[in-house]
């Protein structure tokens, strides 16, 4: 098991090396133009260009500029043109809010994932799965940055049973953290939640169809124990490694269409603030933050689903 | 972000038909032509039994029906702007006034709230906050709004289908090298990586060798979501493949001396087609949302050029004044993708039925 | 060490399917006795309903679209209309099962161990220590080495023999009467197979537990079975003890079953010895008796159905649905030297 655990941290630096190389392609090599005029932004200035070019060592070969990139990212050295504002401590200060809404909704969505796809599979064919499957089919064709907004506007301002958007730290007024999340929670969940119940309501399908699911019956265990000892703890666990890599998504700034709707102020709004301006350095920060996250998580999951399926770790 | 569906092929089971029907003894052909005749062996490839199932799922055929209307629709643009609406998509009216329930009024008032839906020919469903006519707009928008989905779709696929069957047949240092790539790309959130390639390419613009694209060019949201899909449908097709290759009729191409590629082609890649045709309807549902995403976000379709996602940016800023300006384009986006959804379910359900076939107990 | 009341009494037993190719007969009339201590081979090929059979005993094939007639009476409960509850409590205690395919037959990621446990607790109030203890005794029973350790094992960590011993293993812990194993063997070596009959065959020695071997290989039986019902097209064609099968055999699907048993002791035959033809739709059976379209002997009376009755000379037990007199088949069942069938073109 140690061999597995240590295997897979290995994987995870490479990988995560491997991520920083094609950020840095993405940002400074693949298109077109003059690199120090596209960190510039929209607005570029002669010494503005200049100064630019001398700081990230536009002028020197791929590898040192490589090297200044990643040195100014991770030492805190990266400056918002535009705003002027660090942008390492942007992202850390919108952390904490990025983190309430993941957290919040992804425990909501698996929640109710896992319910409506059980009971959709339990009553496969009928209406109620019928009717849950188009529910969840019309969850994942909306647009969350849309049903966000017609939230916040007609649940939050118009009819004002919610807050009107904005973040409250939770070490001031718990409380008001809570119902400031409940509108966002949704939003995002709602996505996932569609997407979730299928793959559960398949799963158990299949599972249902398994040889070892008849042998269980053939013991004479009641269907209660069928369905929770061997359907339901055998199709929950490949979604276990989709809903790492969902959560290390949204933890690494994913939600930033619902952190911009409802204006949480968190790192994927920072992100999504910054596009308008063509602002480079807090996306191009941004963009690392997200990747790394999920690759974290992607590790973490492998090494939690090699303890609930033996048979992985022989891989 | 949307499942795989199931890579096995539709296997009808033991109990209707019997596969011991391979048990021939007779050697005589027209023994053999003959029994059959006899006994009635239905000739069905898989996909003539899919068809058969589809047009037997009527919700599925009526949301892919619902498709092509919107598509027409959405193509016929230019007639409903030359002789419904008589404007332009980019056609500003600022200043103009127009005639509503016989009422002269603003279109776009003086305190900047545009005139909602009047269900005329012109200005069907109400002006935005620059005059412009919606409904001509959200034509238009959903011009580019498709055709970025559809050609994004088509791009992944391809790229996808080729990636796969290289790394699924060919194995080895070629397929570490392709499911690391894959890796990479799929690292990171979808939506970020879309913004990060959409920022960075919206200035300079992209040199592919001798073709240069503009940095305001639809083909740039194009290429980006089409590469940033490549992971999600590349590695299902690498799994089939992998299975398939040790499939025995691989094995007998190969004993017949065909070459890799035109194993890879003429063998493996018609068995890959139902699941390109399931990914391929479920991309295009979710190519159109990504772009709406991004060019909300400013990281897409670069105003003014209309699409249903800037629609909604411009629409969500203004909600408390003017929401037809978000509404209209939202539900657009959503009737379409839900159309996409629902059309590709019922292609994979018809494709695969043993997803149909429960015993209880 | 077979004999006595029946344990188990079928008596014509209908299942049928509706699917989209229409409605589709799997077994149609089966009727048949099992006695305490005795295997019952139950023969076929794939299509044929035995499976089926054996897997209605268990109430394993309700669904929705499955229609069933006939009864299945156990000591005091009817199978076929059992309820839930009756069903829960027989299966495992009385009636168990085993299955063809041992790899996917357990949950690949529960321990062995525990997955035995599970049977043994399931009825009954058992502590778990005792449980445990009992489930390495099983273990160690059929014959699996340092049986503690490796109930702590997976099933993908145990071979394909071992793997099916455990699921024997599973199948009596709670000292069932009668055991149905469904192919047990199919999927193994025929060197595995032998001693996996073997297993089977003691625990009819040991605790008197009835057998249902359902199988498609004639050869299998040979050794282990009392009686077999040979079947064909969801009915039985013919029905006796081991020897009157073997050597006076009544119908020709078993005479083409029997000759294609390829024997090391005889000389190779000229060309494998097959049944001609292929087996019917079950959804559209052919009129009269089912094996006429694949029968060389065929003759007029064919056209109507053949009743399972005794017309041999051998046993009051042994029946079988061939209008064919009984003087001619010995003759006709003689092809090259040995029983089978010979592959002219089917008259009528």
């Amino acid at each position: 098991m140690t061999r597995f655990v240590t295997r897979r941290l290995v994987q995870m630096v490479v990988v995560m090396f491997a991520v920083s190389v094609l950020t840095f392609l993405i940002f400074n090599v693949i298109p077109n133009g003059d690199p120090a005029v596209r960190m510039a932004g929209k607005v570029p200035t002669e010494t503005n260009i200049e100064a630019i070019r001398q700081e990230w060592g536009f002028d020197e070969n791929i590898f040192v500029q490589y090297g200044t990139t990643m040195k100014k990212v991770f030492t805190g050295d990266l400056r918002s043109y535009f705003t002027q504002l660090d942008v390492d401590e942007e992202i850390v200060k919108g952390i904490p809010r990025t983190f309430s809404l993941a957290i919040g909704a992804a425990l909501l969505w698996m929640a109710v994932a896992v319910a409506f796809g059980l009971y959709s599979a339990m009553r496969a064919g009928r209406f109620a799965d019928r009717f849950l499957t188009i529910t969840a089919l019309v969850g994942i064709s909306m647009p969350v940055f849309w049903i966000g907004a017609l939230m916040n506007y007609y649940l939050g301002f118009k009819l004002g049973w919610f807050p009107n958007g904005g973040y409250v730290e939770f070490t001031t007024d718990p409380v008001g953290w809570f119902t400031h999340l409940i509108l966002p929670w949704t939003a995002l969940a709602i996505l996932f939640i569609g997407f979730y119940s299928r793959v559960l309501r398949s799963n158990v399908l299949d599972t249902l169809n398994e040889d070892y699911v008849r042998t269980a019956r053939a013991k004479g265990l009641s269907e209660r124990q069928v369905m929770v000892r061997h359907v339901l703890r055998n199709s929950l666990i490949p979604i276990v490694s989709l809903w790492g890599l969902d959560f290390g998504a949204v933890l690494g700034g994913g939600a930033i269409l619902t952190e911009s709707v409802f204006d949480l102020q968190g790192v994927g709004q920072y992100a999504a603030d910054s596009i308008g301006q063509l602002d480079v350095p807090p996306v191009l920060a941004v963009t690392l933050f997200g990747a790394f996250f999920i690759v974290a998580l992607n590790t973490v999951v492998d090494i939690v689903y090699g303890f609930l399926d033996p048979r992985i770790r022989v891989q | 972000m949307p499942p795989a569906p199931s890579p096995q092929f539709a296997q009808v089971d033991e109990l209707t038909t019997s596969d011991s029907a391979a048990d021939f003894s007779s050697d005589v052909p027209s023994e053999l032509a003959e029994e059959e005749r006899r006994e009635g062996v239905a000739g069905l490839s898989p996909f003539r039994l899919g068809l058969r199932r589809l047009r037997r799922n009527k919700v599925a055929l009526a949301f892919g029906l619902l498709f092509v209307v919107l598509v027409g629709a959405c193509l016929a643009a230019p007639l409903w702007a030359d002789y419904v609406a008589e404007t332009g998509p980019l056609t500003n009216h600022l200043s103009d006034k127009t005639m509503v329930d016989g009422k002269e009024v603003n279109v776009v008032g003086l305190d900047g709230v545009p005139i909602g839906p009047t269900y005329r020919a012109k200005y069907f469903l109400g002006a935005d906050e620059n005059g412009r006519d919606i409904m001509v707009r959200l034509l238009y928008g959903g011009r580019n709004s498709l055709m970025i989905g559809v050609t994004a779709a088509l791009l992944t696929t391809v790229l996808s289908v080729f990636l796969g069957l290289l790394a699924g047949y060919v194995r080895g240092k070629v397929d570490t090298a392709i499911r690391g790539l894959l890796d990479i790309i799929w690292s990171f959130p979808v939506i970020i990586l879309g913004v990060a390639l959409g920022v960075s390419l919206a200035l300079g613009g992209l040199q592919l060798g001798p073709i240069n694209i503009a940095g305001d060019s639809l083909l740039i949201p194009v290429l980006v979501i089409g590469v940033v899909y490549v992971p999600y449908m590349a590695r299902p097709v690498r799994g089939q493949v992998l299975a398939l290759r040790e499939k025995e009729f691989i094995e007998a191409a190969r004993a017949q001396g065909a070459s890799p590629p035109r194993i890879m082609f003429s063998e493996i890649l018609p068995n890959l087609a139902s699941t390109i045709l399931v990914f391929s309807t479920l991309l295009i549902a979710n190519a159109v949302l990504l772009e709406a995403a991004l060019s909300f976000l400013g990281a897409g379709v670069r105003p003014p050029a209309p699409s249903w996602g800037t629609m909604i940016d411009a629409g969500v800023d203004r909600i408390a004044t003017a929401p037809h300006l978000a509404i209209a384009p939202g539900i657009m986006l959503i009737l379409t993708v839900l159309a996409l959804n629902v059309f590709g379910d019922g292609v994979r359900d018809a494709l695969d039925p043993r997803a149909k076939v429960r015993l209880d107990h | 060490m077979s004999g006595g009341e029946p344990i188990l009494d079928v008596r014509n037993l209908r299942v049928s399917f509706s699917t989209e190719e229409g409605d589709v007969q799997a077994v149609d009339g089966v009727s048949f006795q099992l006695r305490p201590g005795e295997v019952l081979a139950v023969v076929g090929e794939s299509g044929s309903g035995k499976s089926v059979t054996a897997m209605t005993l268990m109430g394993l094939t309700r669904s929705p679209n499955a229609r069933f007639e006939g009864t299945a009476q156990f000591r005091d409960t009817e199978l076929v209309n059992a309820t839930d509850d009756e069903l829960r409590q027989i299966r495992g205690a009385q009636i168990a099962m085993i299955f063809q395919d041992p790899m996917t037959s357990l949950n690949p990621v529960q321990r062995v161990g525990d997955q035995i446990m599970e049977q043994i607790t399931a009825h009954g109030e058992i502590p778990e220590a005792q449980a445990r203890t009992q489930a390495v005794e099983m273990l160690d029973r059929v014959g699996i080495p340092r049986a503690a350790e490796r109930a702590r094992s997976y099933p993908h960590e145990f071979s394909g023999g071992m793997r099916q011993r455990a699921m024997i293993a599973m199948a009596v812990s709670c000292e069932p009467d009668v055991l149905i194993a469904d192919e047990p063997t199919t999927a193994l070596d025929v060197t595995i197979q032998a001693q996996i009959l073997q297993q089977i065959a003691q625990l009819r020695e040991d605790a008197g537990v009835g057998v249902i071997l359902v199988t498609h290989d004639l050869g299998v039986v040979a050794d282990v079975a009392d009686r077999i019902a040979v079947m064909y097209a969801g009915q039985i064609v013919e029905r006796g003890t081991v020897d009157e099968i073997f050597y006076d055999p009544q119908h020709p699907y078993t005479w083409g079953l029997l000759g294609s048993i390829t024997r090391v002791d005889r000389d190779r035959p000229g060309r494998l010895p097959a049944i001609g033809g292929v087996p019917p739709s079950l959804a559209n059976p052919p009129e009269g008796c089912r094996f006429r379209p694949r029968c060389p002997h065929a003759f007029e009376p064919c056209t109507q159905v053949p009743d399972l009755e005794q017309r041999g000379a051998s046993g009051s037990g042994h029946v079988d649905r061939c209008f064919l007199s009984a003087q001619d088949k010995p003759r006709l069942r003689e092809v090259d030297g040995q029983v089978g069938l010979t592959t002219g073109s089917p008259s009528a």
